[in-house]
């Protein structure tokens, strides 16, 4: 079992008016930064390497980061610097970028240097992500849409060749081109730092993630359909001759633990108290569909099951697809019952989107959701919205002392084998410390 | 490189959406939609489902040519010397009002343009340039001369481009509220970041004439047909947005007889692109429509379709 930890390192601005339970909705892509102050993103960046180092303290095994731009609710836009500096002030943990957005790289050779430094002054500890990214991202780096898959894929195999390729070599794409590949850098890792593919919705993505078995990471997508998209993965893997296991099913989702039932509320309730966040159900702000979904950035009816959850098909900008797969109208839903179609905190609650308490009551929670997923690696997401550093270290420290030692027995009793205990090109037991 | 990234069409687009004029008794005209048996595995399913009861107003014909291995849907109709126009951006959505005033004198061709609506895509194009050149293909095999070509918007934009290209065919050149050239001022009004509403809104003078042909909802294939447009209009004019720095200078050299015809209340091109247009053309006229917005040949179609007129014959 590999436990991560993951926050989106959201711009908390308690005088903006965005923030906090009566904070304003934001539209995507909808306010300017000129009320960006340094002062305070210098004090956020601080406060989330600091939390990311005691993270590794209480003994989670990885460290993830993600990337968004332009907007308030991920100040993660250059996170190889963050990955940069966590290579350096932390010891064992693994580094986890889930991920870097490869479509919107002009220059993937750069990439490839910054991940090989990365990797080589974290001595291997880089696990490297991709993903194709939102509208949000293309717009705000103008890559253009109808190739974000093409791109995804040559950057791809662009970076992987550049790093297990004696060089100097010739690259001739169609999207890119080199006349002298050689980076005077290349990974720890040999050949190569794992790599991980997260996502939400594109079938096309699980396939090709499958096909080259990667782990595939689900961020925060409801149980049922998480499920169906797992079998999805598995079907392909079948296709290509091979059978998907625990090792290659990773599933990232909200746990806040804390001393007291009534703190752990408190707490869990800021959640959706933040700046608005197209991916945290309940607080996704306006959701303009016509940039998060721009003309041929991925395919209108390559989709998974996760479609049919609104808060997910929402962040996407898939609300037409939403209506096509349930039969349910999204105007009608949000005349009717604006809270409902949100997801409420009481809602999230329920349905484990949120899980919250103390440790006593949150590691059966967490059980129930490894038993139905079956997960080799999972990331808790927390200290997230308007949580603040009390918030998140409380937490921490709690799950250091009783959830992790209470999930690592999970993941033995459940056989739950995570991508560094068992090989997913091979599905072998990897040796301990190898 | 051997690999294909290629991702299959996100719509089988051939053969699946055709749009219909129907002209109202108020003289204005609604578009409709009816979905066609589909060639491929299209979303919306199989068989002939009108959505609304269409009817065509003129006779017009569909012909189609291939073009460097891609078919080419044009729709045709009257008789007379050849006049060819290029849709906007939004896609070809049939066979319009102006295009039946055109039709008493010319022989009207309406071709989609490749990779929009029933015409193939050239996957390989990347700039409107590349679409320029197969469209001269497709007058070439049309077997056209002599020919009156008329470019709206993003088909102005190609339009000029072609005209850059081949002055043989292209006896006279009408270019309406037409993409190209940065502007001087303003910016031309990025479909990439508009929903079809507010986009299509902004086309019109006010929200009454959207309404006279969209209607208060429009129809899901409509929105459908301007999704795929706009992916097409993605793949050849993303950076920059609608212009091209190397079209001007070229149009020095372009003598073609040109008329200019902008809405005045232009809100997607604006009417300076016209102005610039007059200044970088050696032979050019502009007449602005005062009052008109973008889609001017939807709101004045009698005006435009007599202007055109006028300039093809002097010229």
């Amino acid at each position: 079992m590999f436990i991560g930890y993951f926050t989106e390192r959201p711009y908390q601005d308690p005088g903006s008016g965005y923030f906090g339970a009566t904070g304003r909705d934001i539209t995507d892509l909808g306010i300017s930064n000129s009320t960006y102050d340094p002062k305070l993103g210098a004090e956020l960046y601080n406060r989330y390497l600091d939390e990311k180092v005691y993270a590794e303290e209480m003994g989670f095994d990885g460290l993830m980061l993600n990337e968004h731009h332009s907007t308030p609710f991920c100040m993660g836009g250059v996170l190889n610097v963050e990955a940069a500096i966590l290579a350096r002030i932390t010891k064992k943990a693994k580094i986890v970028l889930l991920g870097n957005v490869l479509p919107i790289w002009d220059d993937p050779l750069w990439l490839a240097e910054e991940l090989a430094e990365i990797d080589m002054i974290s001595r291997g500890r880089l696990v490297t992500g991709w993903v194709r990214g939102t509208g949000r991202e293309s717009v705000a780096h103008n890559a253009q849409a109808p190739f974000n898959w093409e791109r995804f894929q040559e950057a791809h195999d662009f970076i992987v060749k550049a790093w297990t390729t004696p060089g100097p070599f010739r690259w001739e794409g169609e999207h890119y081109n080199y006349r002298y590949v050689n980076p005077w850098s290349r990974p720890y890792q040999q050949p190569h730092p794992q790599i991980w593919i997260p996502g939400v919705m594109s079938r096309n993505t699980v396939a090709w993630a499958a096909k080259n078995r990667y782990p595939y990471v689900m961020l925060a997508t409801e149980m049922e359909p998480t499920l169906q998209s797992y079998q999805y993965y598995t079907d392909c893997a079948k296709e290509n001759g091979y059978e998907a296991d625990t090792q290659h099913r990773s599933y990232l989702f909200k746990v806040h633990v804390d001393e007291t039932e009534e703190l752990a509320e408190a707490a869990a309730r800021k959640y959706i108290q933040g700046p608005s966040n197209p991916f945290l159900e309940g607080n996704q702000g306006t959701v303009r569909s016509e940039i998060q979904n721009l003309p041929g950035l991925t395919s209108r009816t390559q989709l998974l099951p996760t479609v049919s959850s609104f808060a997910a098909a929402q962040s996407r900008g898939r609300t037409a697809e939403f209506e096509k797969a349930t039969g349910k109208s999204a105007d009608e839903l949000r005349k009717e019952n604006a809270a409902d179609f949100l997801g409420t905190f009481d809602q999230q609650t329920n349905k484990k989107s949120i899980i919250w308490g103390t440790p006593d009551t949150v590691i059966p929670k967490v059980r129930e959701v490894l038993e139905y997923l079956r997960p080799g690696s999972i990331f808790f997401w927390d200290g997230d919205g308007a949580m603040d550093h009390g918030d998140a270290m409380r937490s921490l420290r709690l799950m250091g002392e009783e959830v992790i030692p209470a999930v690592r027995e999970m993941g033995k009793s459940l056989d739950l084998q995570g991508p560094f205990e068992r090989d997913t090109k091979t599905n072998q037991p990897i040796e301990a410390g190898a | 490189m051997s690999a294909d990234y290629t991702e299959p069409l996100l719509y089988a687009p051939v053969d699946v959406i055709e749009l219909s004029v129907e002209r109202t008794h108020t003289q204005s005209f609604v578009i409709h939609v009816l979905l066609r048996p589909p060639a491929g595995n299209h979303p919306a399913g199989g068989g002939i489902t009108p959505l609304t009861t269409a009817t065509p107003t003129q006779p017009h014909t569909t012909e189609t040519v291939t073009v460097a291995g891609r078919a080419v849907r044009v729709l045709k109709g009257g008789s007379g010397a050849p006049l060819v126009v290029l849709h906007h951006s939004t896609g070809n959505p049939g066979w319009l009002p102006v295009y039946d005033k055109l039709a008493a004198q010319f022989t009207v061709f309406v071709p989609d343009m490749p990779g929009y609506g029933q015409s193939e895509r050239p996957e390989w194009a990347r700039d409107p340039r590349d679409l320029g050149i197969l469209l001269n293909f497709a007058l070439e095999k049309l077997g056209l001369t002599g020919v009156t070509l008329v470019g709206f918007g993003f088909g102005g934009f190609v339009a000029a481009e072609l005209a850059t290209m081949d002055h043989s065919k292209i006896k006279s050149l009408v270019l309406v509220g037409a993409a190209g050239i940065q502007p001087r001022e303003g910016e031309i009004m990025d479909e990439m970041l508009t929903g079809f509403i507010e986009y299509m809104e902004a086309g019109f003078r006010d929200k009454a004439g959207y309404q006279a042909v969209y209607g208060e909802e429009p129809e899901p294939a409509v929105r459908e047909l301007w999704d795929y447009s706009r992916e097409m209009t993605a793949r050849v004019t993303w950076k920059p947005y609608m212009f091209n720095r190397r079209l001007a200078p070229a149009l020095a050299e372009v003598r073609t007889p040109t008329l200019l015809i902008w809405g005045g209340q232009d809100r997607v091109v604006p009417p300076v692109c016209g102005q610039q247009y007059k200044e970088a053309l050696p032979n050019a006229r502009l007449e602005v429509l005062a009052g008109a917005g973008h889609f001017v040949e939807i709101e004045e179609p009698d005006r435009v379709a007599q202007l055109i007129a006028a300039h093809a014959r002097q010229a």
